[in-house]
């Protein structure tokens, strides 16, 4: 069975949904990888469909299913605690703090205020001030001076207070973290973890509704993963403050507050695979961050239309897991991808065309592309609504592409 | 203890002497008592004042010991170094017209002072940050100069296996941090490995004084990454050294031109640390000034902002045709050539004869000569590097469409992997 995720309306409320399954830890060792981190399939006909034909024909449902994402009642996860995103992500940070006592923290607000989100509530206290670095409003050269840290044997875990701050430190992340280990021959190695929540938020104004995503993948040498559940994202926390590469986590300003049900024991999530979240025949939908909430909304309206999407929260945005994504190109042959990014040279942009590139022969359609508009985000409620994909848009486009 | 820190004097030729402006907690004082000039800077023939005797018990004689600031050895291992600086940076231009290395070359001709004055007294473990115009500050750190050589030609045998080149020279086992190609944007990096100094005694409860010497230019002095990093280093207490080469050019931009004040040690105090000027052209007093600079920050002192006035003999880069400098103020820089100032001292003190000395100028010619050899003989970088080192953690390539990581393609060693 799939998961059930309440629409992103949900985000300002406390939201309760139980997430997939977990059938086992994520594997992170090379060389082959032979079980992922992946959801119990739970349809019974999802192993049927390679080599469909092209004309689809629309599963008519005997009767209406009113929670057709819902998974049955987990009863295995009788271990395991409760708790809201930003809980996960500070939970994730601490366990690692305490595990390697060269991760430290540093960023605006981080220490004595717990950080803007809350997201490192209490560390302060625990782990001193150097540890958890209350920085001054420098986001250039205290990223720098992160990175410096890092060659030296630190492994710090610098915090935008928005990512869209962290535009002011592009000089440091494009040239000295993506850079340095290849200029010095391989002699530095930077394991910095550069996180901050962005995207559009409600009505916070143009400047504190961006998406770097869409900037900083070309940087050669970073990684980018962006979480969207509590589970994912204490897992990629952790992945990412113990991985050797410079890794940039995205956070989202909306999804903060979201509860879940996650495992008491250790785990990680892999930081280039990318996460099913609800497998399907008809047509694949990849998105990530936020959106995969608009993604499920829509989805609970495809389904009592009688659709059957499948749906990739994509999760790592440079590198893409194209094996995840090719194998679900492969069965359904429909793509459609959901983000916030801008139109222009967004993560769907790329995406869109590594498909292309790698899989051109499974499509029977044009791969579709939704993103917000190429626009400053307004101000204004209404305007700010239309700027950003909303779940309607993302029924009409399936449609489309399933005639 | 009077040491060397001397302040500037003001522009436009006021008569008015300057007391150093620094914190309460500077252990300098000021030491001044020429009369004034109408240069901004101070010049360079004033004599140092005498400094406690650093010679052994056994002196050679009494004139000699009250004025000495270094033994024989000492000053040999700065004769030595300032050579090589100097004969390698020729090389460097001989190469280049040679076509042997390519792109941009800084050379550092002149500037020899600031380098050996303040790198020969740093251990191995202690950090250099530099700029574009690092390769002298490698080879004084003890990055080989075969290395340098072999880096700049882009062979697998230089530093940084040829991926860095001239702007790039990186050596973790000599704690060279860089090479930096955009100005300032080396200074946070500093920052950063002196917080990881201070992070080690504090918080991982280790032995450590290692201290940071950032070298950078005046023109990075006008750059909002310098001063978000004077304030941090001051406010955390950082064991940083801020070592500014004031050459008066940025490229073609003058100094005095792009800079409302332009007496760059003033901006210390504005931080809370102390700012100091010193003659660049005169190792021995860029040497006493670094003493002080390098243990107060071993002593958990936190930073200082040092401005030496000093000066590039040769252009910006190979490619500057350097038209827009003076003949004379290059004319009246060259008579303060550092390595005949040092060569002069040697000798009027006795500390080294000419022959000594010659042989130390051989020496280095003949270790410059056979890095060209080795460099030219090192192969050139090969395919299968092309991939390697963009991630400490090649798994972060990602995942191809048949469910392998990238890096596990046999092709990816090749370097012909479709990443």
């Amino acid at each position: 069975m799939s998961a059930i995720i309440h629409g992103a309306g949900a985000a300002t409320a406390l939201t309760t949904f139980n997430s997939k399954k977990l059938v086992a830890p994520c594997r992170t060792n090379l060389p082959a990888r032979s079980k992922r981190c992946i959801v119990v399939a739970g349809s019974d006909d999802a192993s049927k469909s390679f080599g469909s034909s092209s004309v689809l024909s629309v599963r008519r449902p005997q009767k209406l299913i009113a929670n057709a994402v819902a998974t049955k009642t987990d009863t295995s996860a009788t271990t395991g605690h409760e708790l809201l995103l930003f809980e996960a992500l500070q939970e994730g940070l601490e366990e690692e703090m305490d595990r390697d006592p060269h991760v430290c923290v540093m960023g605006e607000d981080v220490g004595h205020y717990g950080g803007s989100y809350k997201v490192t509530k209490g560390l302060a206290d625990k782990f001193g001030d150097l540890r958890v670095l209350d920085t001054p409003i420098c986001e250039n050269a205290f990223t720098g001076m992160g990175i410096g840290a890092a060659m030296t044997g630190l492994r710090p875990v610098i915090e935008g207070m928005n990512m869209g701050f962290l535009l002011l430190a592009f000089n440091q992340i494009s040239n000295n973290c993506g850079m340095l280990h290849y200029t010095s021959g391989g002699q530095f190695t930077i394991p910095v973890v550069i996180r901050g929540p962005g995207g559009v938020g409600r009505q916070l104004g143009a400047e504190h509704s961006q998406r770097l995503e869409s900037y900083f993948q070309s940087i050669p040498g970073i990684q980018m993963v962006a979480c969207s559940t509590p589970y994912n994202a204490k897992g990629l926390m952790k992945a990412a403050i113990r991985s050797e590469n410079p890794v940039i986590l995205f956070e989202h300003v909306l999804l903060y507050n979201l509860k879940e049900k996650i495992p008491d024991d250790d785990y990680i999530c892999n930081l280039e695979e990318a996460e099913m979240v609800r497998p399907g025949e008809h047509i694949t939908i990849l998105t990530y961050s936020r959106m995969r909430y608009h993604v499920m909304q829509a989805a609970k309206t495809l389904v009592n239309k009688g659709y059957d999407p499948e749906v990739i929260d994509i999760r790592s945005l440079k590198p893409f897991d194209l094996y995840t994504i090719g194998n679900s190109v492969k069965k359904t042959h429909r793509v459609l991808i959901v983000e916030e990014c801008m139109r222009t040279g967004g993560i769907g942009a790329s995406l869109t065309a590594a498909i292309n590139e790698n899989f051109h022969d499974y499509l029977d359609a044009p791969v579709m592309c939704l993103s917000s508009q190429d626009v400053p985000t307004p101000y204004a409620g209404t305007l700010e609504e239309w700027t950003v994909v909303q779940p309607a848009q993302i029924v009409t486009a399936v449609e489309q592409l399933c005639q | 203890m009077a040491t060397a820190f001397s302040a500037t004097l003001p522009l436009h030729g006021s008569s008015q002497e300057i007391v150093l402006a620094s914190p309460p907690d500077c252990l300098l004082l000021l030491l001044s008592s020429d009369p004034p000039v109408l240069s901004p800077f101070a010049d360079s023939t004033r004599s140092i004042s005498s400094i406690s005797c650093r010679c052994p018990g056994n002196c050679q004689g009494e004139e000699t010991h009250q004025s000495l600031l270094i033994t024989k050895e000492e000053g040999l291992v700065l004769y030595e170094d300032m050579i090589l600086g100097r004969s390698f940076e020729d090389m460097c231009a001989q190469m280049y017209y040679r076509g042997k290395m390519f792109g941009f070359v800084h050379l550092y001709n002149g500037q020899e002072a600031v380098s050996t004055g303040f790198i020969k007294l740093l251990t191995k473990s202690d950090s250099v940050v530099s700029t574009y115009r690092d390769h002298v500050h490698a080879l004084s750190k003890g990055v080989s100069a075969r290395a340098v050589m072999s880096e700049l030609f882009g062979k697998v045998t230089g530093c940084c296996r040829g991926q860095g080149g001239s702007m790039h020279m990186f050596s973790k086992e000599h704690n060279m941090l860089g090479g930096f190609a955009f100005i300032g944007e080396g200074i946070p990096v500093a920052t950063g490995a002196a917080f990881t100094s201070k992070y080690k005694r504090e918080v991982l409860k280790q032995d450590c004084d290692d201290v940071t010497v950032a070298f950078f230019g005046d023109g990075t002095c006008n750059n909002g990454q310098f001063y978000e990093c004077l304030n941090m280093a001051a406010l955390y207490k950082l064991p940083i050294i801020f070592v500014v080469e004031n050459n008066l050019w940025a490229i073609g931009m003058s100094h005095l031109r792009s800079t409302s004040d332009p007496e760059i040690w003033k901006k210390g105090p504005a931080f809370g640390m102390p700012g100091v000027h010193v003659d660049g052209m005169d190792v021995l007093k860029v040497r006493e000034v670094a003493k002080e600079a390098v243990t107060r920050a071993r002593r958990g002192e936190g930073p200082t902002l040092v401005e030496c006035e000093t000066y590039r003999f040769r252009g910006h880069s190979l490619a500057d045709p350097d038209e827009l400098r003076d003949a004379a103020e290059k004319a009246k820089y060259a008579a303060r050539d550092p390595i005949t100032a040092l060569k002069k001292y040697l000798i009027e003190n006795k500390l080294a004869n000419e022959g000594e000395l010659k042989t130390i100028e051989k020496k280095i010619d003949d270790l410059v000569e056979e890095a060209v050899e080795f460099a030219d003989a090192s192969p050139q970088p090969g395919r299968s590097q092309l991939l390697e080192n963009v991630f400490a953690d090649p798994k972060g390539f990602g995942i191809g469409p048949d469910g392998r990581y990238r890096c596990e393609d046999p092709k990816f060693t090749e370097g012909t992997a479709q990443v």
